[in-house]
C-alpha cells in the first residue's frame, strides 16, 4: 500500500512539538551538527588525508541527494562546482523564496521547525568552508521570518552559531533576509542579484555561474530549503543509507505539495519514485480522489512553469522486465512514478513537486489565461521575448476567455511560447512558454472552440497584443 | 523634507546594516523597516535609505518600483491580500476578493492595492501565498487566513478595529 514516509516532516505535526530549541533538542536536534564537527581527518593512500569537510562532501553526493528547489540537480555535484581556490570567501545562500504557484512544503518547515533547517545550514556551511550564510526568505512570510529570527538566536546562544562553535574552531553567522514580492527572485541569480540591494535581474549564464561568481562575485552555493535539510539526515544516517530511501536515481524522500480539485488537498512526504501520480491523487493515504461524480480532466505535476499532463494520456517508458532487461512499456499519466526522470521521461518535470489537480469542471482555457497571467506579471522584464511574450500570451488568452477571441489564437499562442523558449537569460522564459506549449497542444480543440466562436477581426491576428503591451 | 526616524528605528536599522559585507544589500530590509514604520515609503524615505547606505536615491527609487511590496502612497490600516493564482482560483479566490471589494465599495476588476473610502481597508489581489492547499487564503498585514469563506472573511474582517 502506498504510504507517507517521513523524514524531514516526521516531528512537525506531532502533537506538542514546537518550534523553538529545547523541543527541538529534546528531539535528538543538534546531534547530526556535533557528530559532522567531531570529524577527525582521514586517512587514505599514499599517506594522503581527508579533510572532515571533504568526508561530509563524500557523504552527500553518495547520498545521490538531488535538489529540491526545482531543477533537480545533484546536490553533491553542485558543491563539487564551488572554486575553492579563488582566496575569496564562499558564500551559502538558503533560497526560501518558494514562490512557484501550487508549492508548499518549505513553508511547513520553516514555520514547523527552523530549527532544522538552521542545523541543515550549519553543517552545509561547515562542509564547504562557508563563514557567511543567508536565509532569502519571500516577503510574504514575515512571521517565518520572525520564526527564523528566533530559531537563529537561540542557536547562537547555545553556541552553535558565531565564533568557535562547539569548541570546533569554526565560525559561522546566518542571516534572515526578506524579498518583497517578486516570483524572480526564487531563480537562484536573481536571488543573489536582490541580496546585493538590486532589481533581482537573473544574471547570464555563463560566466556568472554562482558555484564561481556568485554573491558578491563570490563564490555562493544556493540550495533549496528541503535540500539543506536533507543534509541534515544525511549527515545522522549516512549517505550510503539515505540512497537506500526512495529508488535509485531519485533517492530520499521529498515533500509533495497537493492542491486543486482534490478531496484532500495537502503536504505529502514519500520516497521518491515509491508512490504514482495517480496513487497522490486518489488514494487514501493522499489525495483521496476527486469530488462526487467528478472526473480527470488535467494534471500540472511540478508547479505551475511543469508541462501540463492531460488526463489518460500514454507514454512510452523504459522499465526492468521479469529478467532485469529494460523494455519498453505504454504507461498511463497516472502510473508515472513520482520522481524526477520519469516526469522528465513523460516530457514534464516534478519541478517544485507541486502537483495542481483539475477535473472536469473547468475550463481548461481559463486555467491557462490564470497562469498565464501570473507569468505576465512577474516576468522581470530584461529580455523582450520574455518582457512582451509573456504579456501577449496573457492578452490573447484574456480575448479567448472573455468571448472576444479569434481562431487563430491557438497558433498565435504557440508561435509566441516557442518564440520565447531558449531566447532568454534564464529559465523564467521555459516557465511562461511550456504551461502554453502543453495547454495549447493538449486541448487544441477547446482553444479553437473559444476562438471559433467570434469572427475574426481585421488585420494581423497579434497586432492588439502587441499595441497593448507596448502601452 | 527630511524624514522622521525614530532612535529606536534607527538602531535597528543600523543593525541591519552589520548583517551584509557591502551596505547596499540591506535596502530592501531598510525599506521594509520604513514602510512598516511609516505605512509606506516616501520621497524623503528614499533618501534617507540612500544616505544612510550611501547609494544614490535612484539606485533605493528603483526597488521601490520594482518589489511589488514597496509601496508609494499609504494603505488602510488593514492590508488584505487576496490570492489570484491557480489553485485559490480553483477554490474560489475570484469571488472571494469580488466579495472583499464590493463590501468596501471597491472596483472588483482592479487587482493592484486599492484603499476603501473610510481608510481602514486596503485590497489587492496577490500571486501565490504559496499555501495552494488551503485554498483560498488570504493575509491581512502579517496574518494570515487559510480556507477562508465569506462568512469568515466577514468575520476576521469584522475583528480589525
Ligand atoms: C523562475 C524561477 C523561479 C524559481 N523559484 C524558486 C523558489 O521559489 N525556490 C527554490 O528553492 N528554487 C527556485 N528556483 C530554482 C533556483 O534557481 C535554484 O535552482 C534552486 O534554489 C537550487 O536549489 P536546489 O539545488 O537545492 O534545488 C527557481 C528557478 C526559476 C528559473
Ligand atoms: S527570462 Fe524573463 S524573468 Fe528571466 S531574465 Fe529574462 S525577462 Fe527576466
Ligand atoms: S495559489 Fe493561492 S496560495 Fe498558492
Amino acid at each position: 500500500m502506498p504510504e507517507e514516509f517521513r523524514l524531514i516532516l516526521k516531528k512537525a505535526d506531532e502533537p506538542g512539538y514546537t518550534p523553538d530549541i529545547d523541543c527541538y533538542m529534546s528531539h535528538g536536534g543538534y546531534e547530526s551538527l556535533k557528530k559532522a564537527l567531531a570529524i577527525q581527518p582521514k586517512e587514505i593512500e599514499d599517506g594522503k588525508t581527508k579533510t572532515p569537510q571533504e568526508q561530509i562532501r563524500d557523504e552527500v553526493m553518495t547520498s545521490g541527494l538531488r535538489g529540491r528547489g526545482g531543477a533537480g540537480f545533484s546536490c553533491g555535484l553542485k558543491w563539487s562546482f564551488v572554486d575553492r581556490r579563488s582566496g575569496k570567501p564562499i558564500y551559502l545562500i538558503c533560497n526560501a523564496d518558494e514562490s512557484e504557484p501550487g508549492t508548499f512544503k518549505d513553508r511547513q518547515i520553516i514555520h514547523k521547525d527552523p530549527h532544522q533547517l538552521v542545523e541543515g545550514m550549519i553543517i552545509s556551511a561547515f562542509a564547504n568552508d562557508v563563514n557567511l550564510a543567508y536565509i532569502y526568505i519571500r516577503g510574504e512570510f514575515p512571521n517565518g521570518a520572525k520564526l527564523l529570527n528566533k530559531a537563529l538566536n537561540e542557536a547562537r546562544e547555545k553556541g552553535f552559531l558565531g565564533k568557535n562553535i562547539l569548541g570546533s574552531g569554526f565560525d559561522l553567522e546566518i542571516h534572515v533576509h526578506r524579498g518583497a514580492g517578486a516570483y524572480i527572485c526564487g531563480e537562484e541569480t536573481g536571488l543573489i542579484e536582490s541580496l546585493e540591494g538590486k532589481r533581482a535581474y537573473p544574471r547570464i549564464k555563463p560566466p556568472f555561474f554562482p558555484a564561481v561568481l556568485g554573491l558578491y562575485m563570490c563564490p555562493t552555493i544556493v540550495n533549496n530549503v528541503e535540500t539543506l535539510c536533507a543534509v541534515r539526515h544525511i549527515i545522522e544516517m549516512g549517505g550510503a543509507e539515505y540512497a537506500k530511501l526512495g529508488t535509485p536515481r531519485n533517492t530520499g524522500t521529498r515533500i509533495v505539495s497537493l492542491s486543486g480539485q482534490v478531496k484532500k488537498p495537502g503536504y505529502y512526504e514519500i520516497e521518491v519514485g515509491k508512490v504514482t501520480l495517480g496513487e497522490l491523487i486518489f488514494h487514501e493515504n493522499f489525495g483521496g480522489g476527486l469530488r462526487e461524480g467528478r472526473s480527470l480532466k488535467a494534471v500540472i505535476p511540478g508547479g505551475s512553469s511543469a508541462k501540463v499532463l492531460k488526463a489518460g494520456e500514454k507514454f512510452n517508458m523504459k522499465r526492468p522486465n521479469k529478467d532485469g532487461e529494460m523494455e519498453s512499456v505504454e504507461v498511463d499519466m497516472l502510473d508515472i512514478p513520482y520522481d524526477f526522470d520519469s516526469l522528465m521521461a513523460a516530457g514534464t518535470m516534478s519541478g517544485s513537486s507541486a502537483i495542481i489537480v483539475m477535473d472536469d469542471s473547468v475550463d481548461i482555457v481559463d486555467v491557462l489565461a490564470n497562469v498565464s497571467a501570473f507569468y505576465a506579471h512577474e516576468s522581470c522584464g530584461q529580455c523582450t521575448p520574455c518582457r512582451e511574450g509573456s504579456l501577449w500570451m496573457s492578452k490573447a488568452l484574456n480575448r479567448l476567455t472573455s468571448g472576444k477571441g479569434r481562431k487563430e489564437d491557438a497558433e498565435y499562442l504557440t508561435h509566441i511560447a516557442t518564440n520565447i523558449q531558449g531566447r532568454t537569460i534564464c529559465a523564467f522564459g521555459e516557465a511562461s512558454s511550456w504551461p502554453v506549449l502543453s495547454f495549447v497542444k493538449k486541448f487544441k480543440d477547446e482553444f479553437e472552440a473559444k476562438g471559433a466562436a467570434v469572427q475574426p477581426a481585421e488585420g494581423e491576428p497579434n497586432k492588439e497584443g502587441a499595441a497593448t503591451a507596448a502601452k | 523634507m527630511s524624514l522622521n526616524v525614530p532612535q529606536t528605528l534607527e538602531a535597528e536599522i543600523d543593525e541591519l546594516i552589520t548583517h551584509y559585507p557591502e551596505k547596499r544589500s540591506a535596502s530592501v530590509m531598510l525599506l521594509h523597516a520604513i514602510q512598516e514604520h511609516f505605512g509606506y515609503v516616501s520621497k524623503e524615505a528614499i533618501e534617507w535609505i540612500a544616505s544612510k547606505l550611501e547609494l544614490k536615491p535612484i539606485n533605493v527609487y528603483e526597488l521601490v518600483t520594482f518589489y511589488p511590496m514597496f509601496r508609494q502612497e499609504p494603505a488602510g490600516k488593514y492590508v488584505v491580500k487576496v490570492c489570484r493564482t491557480l489553485s485559490c482560483a480553483l477554490g474560489g479566490s475570484g469571488k472571494l476578493h469580488g466579495h472583499i471589494c464590493s463590501k468596501l465599495g471597491l472596483d472588483s476588476r482592479k487587482h493592484g492595492l486599492q484603499t476603501a473610502s473610510d481608510g481602514k481597508f486596503s485590497v489587492e489581489f496577490v500571486e501565490c501565498l504559496a499555501s495552494c492547499g488551503t485554498a483560498p487564503v488570504m493575509m491581512i498585514n502579517d496574518d494570515f487566513y487559510e480556507g477562508v469563506s465569506h462568512e469568515r472573511a466577514d468575520e476576521i474582517m469584522g475583528k480589525c478595529q
